[in-house]
């Protein structure tokens, strides 16, 4: 093989191309058989299940909004016990945000990204694999609670102490914790999973100004998961504590404050509803040049405003709170905060009109969805204006106001730009175009069934209608406004079934041509004759739109002309670029179909079902399970000695196939991933800080069961767990110098050291015999020291785990890619550590 | 035939929904000229309500002009032939339009309503009154200068003219305490105290409501608020601190014998731990179970022996073993306590 490196294969000849293309066929081939075809974890087959599964979410909850709207069609109304309604409009809520919008951005990106950067899959096919299942196992658990009447009934935001206190709610608020908690998870891997899709996937020459906006929106949206979802997690960790345990962190009786949550929450949900509206503006990236027929107008401005929105959305959080009795600078503060983003919105609206304006605009379906979701967005983006304004939002906060603000943005900034999404890309995946006479009617229906559901509502609120009422009485003059409202919601219902039954009749309309709406970007590559191996070679780019751009870029890729044309090993391999510029770095190798993710999905979930139901022995043994499993997928499935050190990949250019560190996508995951367990973590350090300004004396006066842990205990911790850090990056470097023995004794002195560390953490609050229950004050304490004992626990298990690999032979001093991320875990861990042992040993002491 | 008729309904319907805009101004506009509802925003009749009314207004007016000027704006856009937009000047429409147009009328609008943002001033004789938010009913004490406390529920009798001071708290869970009339809501939050300055301007019965979720009842969580003139009020909350009525009659007999008491207070015939409402002058009162029920002896006997009809969630045990004939005698009772 060597012999050949520099020589290119002759792409003229047809038979070389041929046989090419069947050792790609071979690689990429999906599993058959009735069980086994669901191990796959390509992401055209797991991209399209989770579209499929996050728009049965949507289905779902949208029922469960027609049953609110029938119940609220006549005043005193009783189709559904109060109960019932608040089960309905909570789990309304919360379907949407956590299992449909979230979800069906990150599954629409699963699907399309690896196209649109000419790439055959995702960096970790397994992991969206395992994203996918939990998914779905959480999903069901959470969704199908409606059926035992045991749904969560707090609320979406679950605000404490209505959803603490045990004889005000069930277990439905378990299940909402622990259920979403485990969806967050994955919601974490898939953008961990994208980001590094964004950043390392793209085709050579693809520079970072070259990306198509799709994929700058999901760097963003990604991002953002990243920072803003882990609050959320520290807040369900907290929120469980004080169910099970009964920790009293949000009960104001004990030291606790029921505004905590409100202020993780939010800090969640308002960066939340810009996850779900940036992506759909993505869609609207895409579509609106190619009907107008022309390059975007202001790229530049376009990312700067994404990424500008993203910073923005989370220094908005107190603008859901202004009711709760703030100081006058928050709020001044808060309300001007609230308005500037409505610039950035401005300037993408603007950029894609301007585009229109200055293109020759080709009316279709896809952009009739466009502008009717515009039309609809601008209405909630003006009353989003109004009720940044503090004393407007006095009067419109937890109205009817806001339920109609808040659909006006999401659908018209998320739902409508979806079906339009879905009638651009339908024939991407099935080679045949939606019917545009059905798609009209579905539009029109789903557009005026829209306002005149939602329109009215404005006014039922202003008119003194709270949100999240059962039922409302006769007398103060809501009840045509709902009538009008119930039906437009049905009407709104009726469109969507249109769309349905268009999606339906589908096989039966003929194929369509390749690229049929004649766009411009690689998504396009596409071609009627369905490969399983994404895109035939991986292009060089060199403009934003090259098949516009570029003569023949098309046929060039077809016949194999660019890069990985072939699949001589019979592997599945991707280009790894570097990050600014995409310059080729590696080829890397991903894993095909297995049924670990979806085993390590099962396991995993099933630890946060049986917490739910109090069975903690049976959780502790399937968490075990899932330890088990995960450790099997990585010891087979990751850091593989490839059986040569190189080769080509066409154009003269010949390639690694292995690398470790900054250069490979392994050591960015575990990076990205870090960021967001650390953003967790700070969060409850956010929390113990928030707990020292409510109160005049934090920690409390000495009093047994509330005397802190002293310093010994978290400095002798900080000692041992720096030590083993220390001893981690000792390894990395002899390994790297050929020291092996050293190496591996350097690794079991690690671990060690993490292992002893993490017991001192935890002998500090032990010894000090801090009792939880009492006071939040060693409830914090505790949460700290577990937090830092559980992380340096998992640090023990990695410095064991490369220890075992170098002792199998699986980690060499050039294949060091397992000792390179574990330094990266043990990075953060040496920082949580130092934090928590300032905060718990020594920060009682300066105050 | 058929089809022509379609197209030309389609058609129209498409006009109608370009008119979409217009028929909103329409109706807002008559809306918040001053229509209806004792829980509205739109009949205001405090200081704080009437000037966001007026925000209000000024809002949508603005924002339903620039919803047409950027209908008429993509209308132009999608129709203009190619070319007619060069690149320079596409940049110049995102800049203006899109960054500084906006960024001037935000401003504009910010500052302006800074100033809004402040409470009313306060000082020693407003009139103080605490409101503890409970799952599902509201009680009322007002704070009178010489430490007295005059304790009501479900209902709030305010003067015109002069500032109060509202002081809420809650319990239990988070309530918000709403008179969209009046002034903006503000929440009750366990273990915090919160206020609230109003004036009112002008007299009247008008109604306020839980705004934030607080279990299964929250939709049956509403009071009546009325707004009198100071010499009305006053001789009022000199009524309002007396004992009750001495009545004496079987009625008063019941309640104690079904355990009422334990609950409710009636001052001068029985104190209680304050657990429910404090019933000392029900009889006047302008409704029943926290804004949900008419007074009478039905609406009252009903309640008394299962309350859960009502106000689903409610703490008040069902007593539906109890003779309607005692309930009604109870009933009788309540009324009486004027």
């Amino acid at each position: 093989m060597s012999s050949t490196a520099t020589t290119n294969p002759d792409q003229d000849d047809p038979a070389v191309r041929a046989a090419q293309e069947e050792r790609l066929r071979a690689a990429w081939a999906p599993p058959r058989g009735f069980f086994f075809r669901w191990t796959d974890v390509n992401n055209s087959a797991v991209g399209v299940w989770y579209t499929l599964t996050a728009f049965g979410m949507m289905l779902f909850a949208g029922v469960l909004a027609l049953i609110i709207r029938a119940q609220l069609v006549i005043p005193n109304n009783d189709l559904v016990s109060a109960s019932t309604f608040n089960q309905l409009f909570t789990l309304h809520g919360s379907m949407m945000m956590f299992l449909f919008a979230v979800p069906m951005f990150e599954a629409v990106s699963i699907l399309i990204l690896p196209q649109l950067l000419g790439t055959r899959d995702m960096p970790f096919p397994r992991l969206s694999a395992f994203g996918y299942w939990s998914f779905l196992i959480g999903g069901v658990f959470v969704a199908g609670s409606i059926f035992f009447n045991a749904a969560p009934d707090g609320g979406w935001f679950m605000y404490p102490p209505l959803t603490t206190d045990p004889s005000l709610s069930g277990i439905g608020a378990d299940i909402w914790m622990l259920g979403l908690s485990f969806i967050e998870v994955a919601a974490i891997a898939a953008a961990i999973e994208l980001i590094v899709g964004v950043l390392k996937c793209r085709p050579p020459g693809m520079r970072l100004n070259l990306m198509p906006l799709y994929a700058w929106y999901i760097l963003v949206v990604a991002v953002m998961i990243l920072f803003a979802f882990p609050p959320l997690i520290a807040g369900d960790i907290l929120f469980e504590l004080e169910r099970l345990l009964d920790w009293p962190f949000f009960d104001a009786a004990r030291g606790g404050d029921p505004l905590l949550w409100q202020h993780l929450f939010w800090i969640f949900g308002h960066p939340e509803v810009y996850i779900i509206f940036l992506p759909s503006i993505a869609l609207f990236a895409m579509i609106v040049p190619t009907f107008a027929r022309r390059h975007l107008l202001g790229y530049p401005w376009i990312v700067l405003a994404a990424v500008g929105t993203g910073f923005l959305s989370f220094g908005l959080w107190v603008h859901h709170m202004f009711t709760t009795g703030l100081p006058n600078i928050s709020l001044g503060f808060f309300s001007a905060a609230s308005e500037v983003v409505a610039i950035p919105t401005a300037v993408q609206i603007f950029a894609f009109i301007a585009t229109l304006w200055a293109g020759r605009v080709v009316w279709s379906t896809p952009l009739l969805y466009g502008a009717g979701a515009l039309a609809i967005f601008v209405i909630g983006g003006l009353t989003g204006v109004m009720v940044a304004i503090a004393p407007f939002d006095w009067q419109a906060h937890d109205t009817y106001f806001i339920v109609a603000h808040l659909h006006y943005v999401l659908i018209g900034g998320s739902v409508m730009p979806l079906f339009g999404g879905l009638y651009y890309y339908w024939p991407l995946y099935t080679d045949k175009k939606l019917s545009d006479r059905l798609g009209r009617i579905a539009f029109w229906l789903m557009f005026v069934g829209f306002n005149v559901g939602f329109f009215p509502m404005h006014i039922s609120g202003l008119m003194g209608m709270p949100r999240r009422v059962y039922t409302y009485s006769d007398e103060i003059g809501l009840n045509t406004l709902n009538l009008l409202s119930t039906v437009g919601a049905y009407l709104f219902a009726l469109g969507v079934a249109v769309v349905i039954l268009d999606l339906c009749l589908s096989p039966r309309r003929k194929l369509a041509e390749r690229n049929p709406w004649k766009a411009g970007t690689l998504e396009w590559l596409s071609s009627p004759k369905k490969e399983n191996w994404g895109v035939r070679c991986v292009p060089l780019v060199e403009s934003r739109y090259p098949i516009w751009d570029e003569p023949g870029f098309v046929q060039n890729v077809d016949e194999g002309r660019h890069f990985l044309p072939d699949a001589e090993e019979n592997q599945r391999e991707l280009m790894i670029t570097t990050v600014l510029d995409a310059e080729p770095l590696q080829v890397a190798r991903v894993g095909g179909p297995s049924i670990k993710p979806m085993l390590a999905a099962a396991t995993l979930g099933s630890v946060f079902i049986l917490i739910t139901f109090h069975l903690y022995a049976a959780a502790l043994a399937s968490g075990l399970a899932a330890l088990v499993v995960i450790l099997w997928w990585l010891w087979t499935g990751t850091g593989i000695i490839p059986e040569k050190a190189e080769k080509p990949v066409g154009r003269s250019i010949v390639l690694p196939l292995y690398s470790s560190g900054p250069a490979s996508s392994g050591w960015w995951a575990m990076f990205i991933t870090m960021t967001a367990d650390a953003t967790a973590f700070l969060s409850l350090i956010f929390g113990y800080f928030f707990y020292w300004t409510v109160h005049a004396e934090f920690p409390p006066a000495a009093q047994p069961g509330l005397v802190g842990p002293g310093t010994y205990w978290p400095t002798l911790a900080l000692v041992l767990i720096a030590a083993g850090w220390a001893a981690t990056i000792a390894a990395r470097e002899t390994n790297a110098r050929g020291r092996i023995r050293l190496a591996r004794i350097a690794l079991s002195v690690a671990a060690i050291a993490t292992g002893a560390g993490a017991l001192a953490v935890l002998a500090g609050p032990w010894l000090a015999e801090l009792d939880p229950t009492l006071h939040v004050y060693p409830a914090i304490v505790w949460v700290l020291a577990i937090w830092v004992a559980v992380h340096a626990a998992l640090g023990v298990i990695m410095q064991l785990y490369t220890l075992a690999r170098s002792l199998a032979g699986r980690m060499t001093r050039v294949y060091d890619g397992d000792v390179r991320n574990i330094v990266v875990y043990h990075h953060f861990l040496a920082l949580s550590a130092l934090i928590t042992c300032i905060v718990i040993g020594y920060f009682p002491r300066l105050v | 035939m058929q089809s022509h008729l379609i197209k030309f309904l389609v058609k129209r319907a498409v006009r109608d929904a370009a008119l979409l805009p217009l028929t909103i101004v329409a109706i807002t506009v008559s809306l918040l000229g001053g229509c209806a509802g004792v829980q509205s925003t739109f009949s205001t009749f405090g200081v704080e309500a009437e000037a966001t009314r007026k925000l209000t207004l000024v809002m949508v007016v603005a924002g339903v002009l620039i919803t047409i000027g950027m209908g008429w704006f993509v209308v132009h856009a999608v129709r203009a032939p190619p070319g007619r937009l060069n690149h320079t000047s596409g940049m110049r429409v995102i800049l203006w339009l899109g960054a500084i147009g906006p960024a001037v009328l935000l401003t504009v609008l910010l500052v302006s309503t800074l100033p809004m943002m402040k409470t009313l001033p306060v000082n020693d004789d407003d009139l103080e009154i605490a409101v503890d938010g409970k799952q599902f009913w509201w009680g009322v004490r007002y704070l009178l200068p010489d430490k007295q406390v005059v304790e009501t529920a479900n209902e709030i009798r305010i003067p015109i003219g002069r500032t109060v001071n509202f002081t809420l708290t809650s319990p239990d869970v988070i309530h918000s305490f709403w008179i969209p009339g009046l002034a903006g809501k503000v929440d009750m939050i366990p273990g915090r105290s919160n206020n609230l300055v109003v004036r009112a301007t002008k007299a009247g019965t008008y109604r306020g409501v839980c705004a934030e979720f607080c279990g299964l009842s929250h939709a049956r969580m509403a009071f009546d608020v009325i707004a009198m003139q100071p010499a009305a009020f006053d001789q009022w909350l000199i009524d309002a601190a007396e004992p009750a009525t001495a009545v004496d009659g079987p009625g008063r007999q019941l309640f104690e014998d079904y355990g009422c008491n334990g609950c409710h207070t009636v001052r001068g015939h029985f104190t209680a731990s304050p657990i429910g409402p404090d019933l000392t002058h029900f009889g006047s009162r302008l409704s029943l179970a926290a804004g949900t029920l008419p007074i009478s002896v039905a609406a009252i006997a009903n309640f008394i022996r299962n309350p859960a009809m009502a106000k689903p969630g409610a703490l008040m045990p069902a007593f539906e073993s109890m003779p309607a004939e005692d309930a009604d005698v109870i009933a009788a009772y309540l009324m009486e306590l004027k």
